[in-house]
């Protein structure tokens, strides 16, 4: 019985010490019937792009409260092209200005959620724009 | 080039891809699984089971370090339960593993088990072999941790320890039963916390009334503190004992016989009945019979073995 799952990859750049949002993404993703790869607090975007590349996800999930969005967001993009692992999308929420969510998206962030976005919303967005690649 | 040709060649992405595929159940993976076979047979196998919460992933942690060390590649599987009301699942043992994310000397891969019982999941078995294949030269298996009827691993894994803490109190009955048979080494995790020496007594008393015979392995309760690293060079050393005591009693020949013999017998089952169910189904056979069964009007051991009279004669 062949039967595509999604995999996402939660995770949690950055210095800031709690991931109370990216935790509450992960379980509203298994609640919607998604296998999530969840790596915990404070990773490097090496260790973000790494574990993608082994747990062969669909996407990349990032949950950035530091502020750091306009570099971590574009140096993970950049990683996972360096190895040969471009065509896997990454996406993202957080504390994010506004101003900089154009800017993110012309570096290549597929989608970014502001704070008041519901996990309802943010399923949804999943499901018409994230597939399992064939 | 095929994913097969790739992983022998060393690309991590086509690993990653084909145990996708073969989670996924895609018929493609099977010519692969082939073509790998014959180069597996050469890792060593470490299974880690115990009760959830035990601390198996920190302890994974702190033993693909001690491997590492020794200058031997590790590539881990760890497994995590699929919720059964919505089929999602979260996989978090790579949080415990995460300093070795980006060392090219291990490899870690999170399943769900995906419905499937006895603490694996159905595609762990062929995600080792393709491991095996590659080279890996210690593959470590997280079983899932209900701690219960973990049999799986047993035949899976060449060592298998048991994780068990202090102050399960009565539970830990419950659990023994099913744990003897499969523990090769015994870990009290957590004997930083009261009541571990008492642990440590309770699995000792159960390891001498089954009484190993003479010449037979021993399984030796050691303890241990994982988030500190506390006795894991002694776990790791009990490991290494048991894999040579496998070598020179001949017992590695036993494992490897009972593993193929198990899995023969396994997809020879699931391929039988997928093929026969196949055609009573497309021959509208199926219905008729599980109604006539129901309506009394035929026996279901009777209406089986004319179906399989009928459909196995060929
Ligand atoms: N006090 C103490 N806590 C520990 C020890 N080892 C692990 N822990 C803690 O126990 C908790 C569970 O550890 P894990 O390694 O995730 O346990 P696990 O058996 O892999 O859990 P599951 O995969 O969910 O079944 C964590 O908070 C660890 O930090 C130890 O030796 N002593
Ligand atoms: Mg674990």
């Amino acid at each position: 019985m062949a039967e595509r799952r999604l995999r996402l990859l939660v995770a949690k750049p950055g210095l800031d010490g709690h991931d109370r949002g990216a935790k509450i993404v992960a379980r509203s993703f298994r609640d919607a019937g998604f296998e999530v790869i969840y790596t915990g607090l404070r990773q490097t975007p090496e260790q973000i792009v790494s574990a993608a590349i082994q747990e062969d996800v669909d996407a990349v999930t990032l949950s950035i409260l530091s502020g750091a969005h306009n570099t971590l967001f574009p140096r993970v993009i950049e990683l996972l092209r360096q190895q040969g692992a471009g065509d896997i999308p990454v996406f993202g929420g957080g504390i994010i200005p506004e101003d900089d969510i154009p800017g993110l998206k012309a570096a290549g962030v597929k989608e970014i959620f502001t704070p008041g976005t519901s996990t309802e919303d943010i399923n949804s967005w999943v499901k018409a724009n994230i597939h399992p690649r064939a | 080039m095929t994913l097969a040709e790739r992983i022998v060649r060393g690309e991590l992405r086509a690993a990653a891809r084909l145990m996708r595929d073969i989670d996924d159940g895609m018929p493609s993976a099977v010519a692969e699984l082939k073509a790998l076979y014959p180069r597996t047979g050469r890792a060593f196998i470490i299974g880690i089971t115990g009760p959830p919460g035990a601390g198996k992933s920190t302890l994974t942690d702190k033993v693909i370090a001690a491997y590492r060390a020794a200058g031997k590649t590790v590539a881990v599987v760890a497994i995590d339960p699929t919720s059964p009301f919505t089929g999602g699942a979260i996989l978090g043992d790579r949080i415990r593993m995460s300093r070795h994310a980006t060392d090219p000397g291990v490899f870690i891969r999170s399943l769900a088990t995906r419905g499937h019982l006895g603490g694996l999941s159905r595609s762990t078995a062929d995600v080792v072999n393709v491991f095996d294949a590659m080279g890996w030269e210690v593959i470590i298996i997280e079983t899932v941790g209900v701690g219960q009827d973990e049999i799986d691993i047993v035949r899976t894994a060449h060592t298998s320890l048991v994780v068990m803490v202090p102050g399960l109190g009565d539970d830990i009955q419950a659990i023994k039963a099913g744990i003897l048979e499969i523990g090769d080494v015994f870990v009290v995790n957590k004997a930083d916390r009261p009541d571990a020496d008492r642990a440590v007594r309770d699995l000792e008393m159960m390891v001498e009334m089954k009484h190993p015979g003479a010449g037979e392995w021993w399984p030796p309760v050691l303890r241990t503190v994982a988030q500190k690293g506390d006795g894991v060079a002694e776990l790791v050393g009990k490991i290494e004992e048991h894999r040579a005591y496998l070598h020179t009693s001949g017992r590695l020949q036993q494992f490897e016989q009972n593993k193929s013999a198990l899995r023969f017998e396994e997809l020879l089952r699931d391929q039988l009945f997928a093929r026969v169910r196949e055609k009573i189904e497309h021959g509208g056979d199926l219905a008729v019979t599980i109604r006539a069964i129901a309506n009394r009007e035929q026996d279901p051991y009777n209406a089986v073995e004319a179906l399989l009279a009928r459909h196995l004669s060929e």
